[in-house]
């Protein structure tokens, strides 16, 4: 029932951005037309990997009415660990990864059952995060796997691979939260706690589900960062925080009720990606790129608000 | 008698945060044998002091109710220091031109964040973590032009003694106990509370909501501002990383000083006793011979375990 109402509001929340995506591509396509082939496309949106891996776990949070500060240190310290042990001592990193996802959930469930606001703790957890990716890896260095460079260096037939998996964890996320019956009690965990209760739902069953598939997301985000970046450093992850929940929101969530959009989500990871090129290509110094990032927050947050004043 | 004793206690939520710096202390004191005790604590005071006026910023936010925060202190800092050290030229004449541009800085930082929440109803926490983005960004882009170090008066300020008690954690002492006097005795700071306890029920008795939450901000901006400045000054100059770690901090002092993260509540006191503790931990930490990395770890555990055990399952949100 939850989805019947939502989904008719959620149609133009989600063409909104795709639009916006449209105008930004043809704007780069204008200026750089070699950028609209193949490798083109490959070059412009290869981080979209990671943003894109970050947007579906802050998305994760987001549904569950929380929100989470401490994604980017998190990114970075699998970067970390996935540039030092998983590249020598495979089985100690596949373990400590694994130990992170439940460290999410872990969260989830403290967050859930002592009622914490999660800004607080998710910003605790983010100097545990960096803290822990400075232990693993004190100044910047070590390598990528092998086979996460060459998975990253795929070159799929037609479609380049940013763009594909791109598509892909867009749709495996709306298939798993928009049309999966549980997805919808996901969903209301952050909209409507009390009548997912009564539908005898556990609320910190559906927290902690949330919760740790943002932390396989954040591992896949931290991956995908360490097979771009063949390296580690503690902090290479920080901007993640922003463009994920940037990203989020502009791709028609709220913060509030938990309201949500995958194909959104996906859509505006690919915005926040692409300020960066859009800059270089209009010859501004990308030290403004953060202030492009929050402004499209703001502006597209304070065109809802004013979208919404009449009706108020 | 023990029931009267858990009201006492009750009344005064900053004695844990001291309760537990004491403890600290004696540990530090105990492992160094004595030698240097005293000087752990003036040590603890100086740096203290940036975590508790960022703290006195972000209490009067949080006590203004549920969602309302700041996270944009870190962005407002380090522009502010970028901008009132290079306004300053490093020469004292320059001084009251540097300090006017950073607290002017402050201002229309908490200006901006007003128009962000009050007329476009952004929630607070996005409004301001993007503005705090924003502000950061203008902070990486004057940097390109300016690495000014601090005149050499206000530096000799923020490092003076007096009775070898640091002068600025004396000054800020002094605003901490005119902010809870504000909060007990003035209109502003009891508009506040009653609208962070029940926002509706403050609007229907007819108090001033929105300049109330308005002033808040403001009061936000400009102790932002006044931390970077007074911590550029103190570290010769500002640093494009030196507001890191104030976003947790800010947050931290105010819960473990024992003000309500549910707002309606301020426990202005605590905040000392909480930013020398954190300061102390770090000072333990190092004694022990710790890496910096462990030293995040610990902090971060601790705020999440304080929080965790302070707040019972009855508390809402």
């Amino acid at each position: 029932m939850l989805a019947e109402i939502r989904l008719p509001s959620a149609s133009p929340r989600v063409l909104l951005p795709a639009a916006a995506l449209v105008a930004m591509l043809v704007l780069i396509f204008a200026m750089e037309p070699r950028a609209m082939s193949y490798f083109g496309l490959t070059l412009l949106l290869n981080f979209a990997l990671p943003a894109v891996f970050a947007a579906m776990a802050q998305m994760a949070v987001i549904a569950a009415g929380d929100i989470d500060l401490g994604l980017g240190p998190f990114i970075s310290l699998v970067n970390c660990l996935a540039a030092t042990w998983l590249t020598t001592r495979p089985v100690a990193g596949i373990v400590a990864l694994a130990l992170l996802v439940a460290a999410y959930a872990a969260i989830g469930a403290l967050i859930h059952l002592r009622r914490l606001p999660s800004i607080v703790v998710t910003l605790g957890a983010s100097f545990v995060w960096l803290g822990l990716a400075l232990l693993v890896l004190p100044t910047p260095g070590g390598g990528a796997p092998a086979w996460l460079t060459t998975l990253l260096a795929v070159r799929p037939p037609g479609v380049p691979l940013p763009v594909l998996i791109s598509i892909l964890v867009g749709l495996i996320g709306w298939l798993l939260l928009m049309r999966t019956s549980y997805g919808t009690v996901l969903r209301g965990i952050g909209g409507n706690p009390r009548a997912v209760a009564r539908a005898g739902w556990s609320l910190l069953g559906g927290r902690v589900a949330l919760y740790t598939a943002a932390g396989i997301l954040g591992v896949l985000a931290g991956l995908a960062l360490t097979g771009l970046n063949t390296a580690g450093d503690a902090t290479v992850g920080t901007e993640y925080t922003l463009v994920s929940i940037a990203a989020v929101i502009v791709g028609g969530g709220e913060f509030v009720g938990g309201i949500v959009s995958p194909a959104g989500a996906v859509i505006g990871a690919w915005i926040m990606l692409l300020t960066g090129s859009l800059l270089s290509f209009l010859d501004i110094s990308t030290d403004w790129q953060l202030s492009v990032q929050g402004g499209i927050l703001i502006l597209v947050l304070g065109l809802r608000a004013l979208e919404e004043r009449p009706a108020a | 008698m023990k029931q009267r004793l858990a009201v006492a206690l009750e009344a005064r939520p900053w004695i844990w945060s001291f309760a537990a710096a004491l403890l600290v202390w004696i540990a530090i004191a105990a492992s160094v044998a004595g030698h240097g005790a005293m000087a752990t604590i003036a040590v603890a005071l100086q740096f203290g002091t940036f975590y508790a006026v960022v703290g006195i910023a972000q209490m009067l936010v949080i006590a203004a109710g549920p969602g309302n925060i700041d996270l944009s202190i870190p962005g407002v800092m380090t522009v502010a220091g970028y901008l009132a050290m290079g306004m300053t030229g490093e020469v004292n004449s320059g001084l009251v031109l540097g300090l006017l541009v950073g607290l002017g800085v402050g201002l229309a930082a908490g200006v901006f964040n007003i128009v962000l929440i009050d007329a476009l109803r952004i929630p607070p926490m996005i409004g301001t973590l993007a503005s705090g983005f924003v502000f950061q960004s203008m902070a990486i882009a004057y940097s390109r032009h300016s690495h000014a170090r601090p005149a050499p008066l206000l530096a000799d300020f923020v490092s003076a003694r007096l009775l070898g008690i640091p002068l600025i954690a004396l000054v800020f002492m002094a605003l901490t106990v005119l902010t809870a006097f504000l909060l007990r005795r003035s209109i502003f700071g009891r508009s506040v509370l009653a609208i962070g306890q029940n926002r509706e029920a403050a609007r229907l008795a007819g108090l001033a909501v929105r300049p109330s939450l308005a002033l808040v901000y403001l009061a936000s901006g400009i102790l932002a501002a006044l931390a970077g400045i007074l911590l550029s000054a103190y570290s010769g100059g500002a640093a494009l990383n030196m507001g890191g770690e104030y976003l947790l901090m800010s947050i931290a002092v105010v819960v473990l000083g024992g003000t309500s993260i549910a707002g309606g509540q301020a426990s202005p006191a605590g905040l000392w006793g909480a930013a020398i503790l954190l300061d102390l931990v770090v000072t333990m930490l190092n004694v022990l011979g710790v890496g910096a990395g462990l030293r995040f770890v610990v902090t971060g555990i601790i705020i999440i375990g304080v929080l965790a055990l302070a707040r019972g399952p009855e508390a809402r949100y």
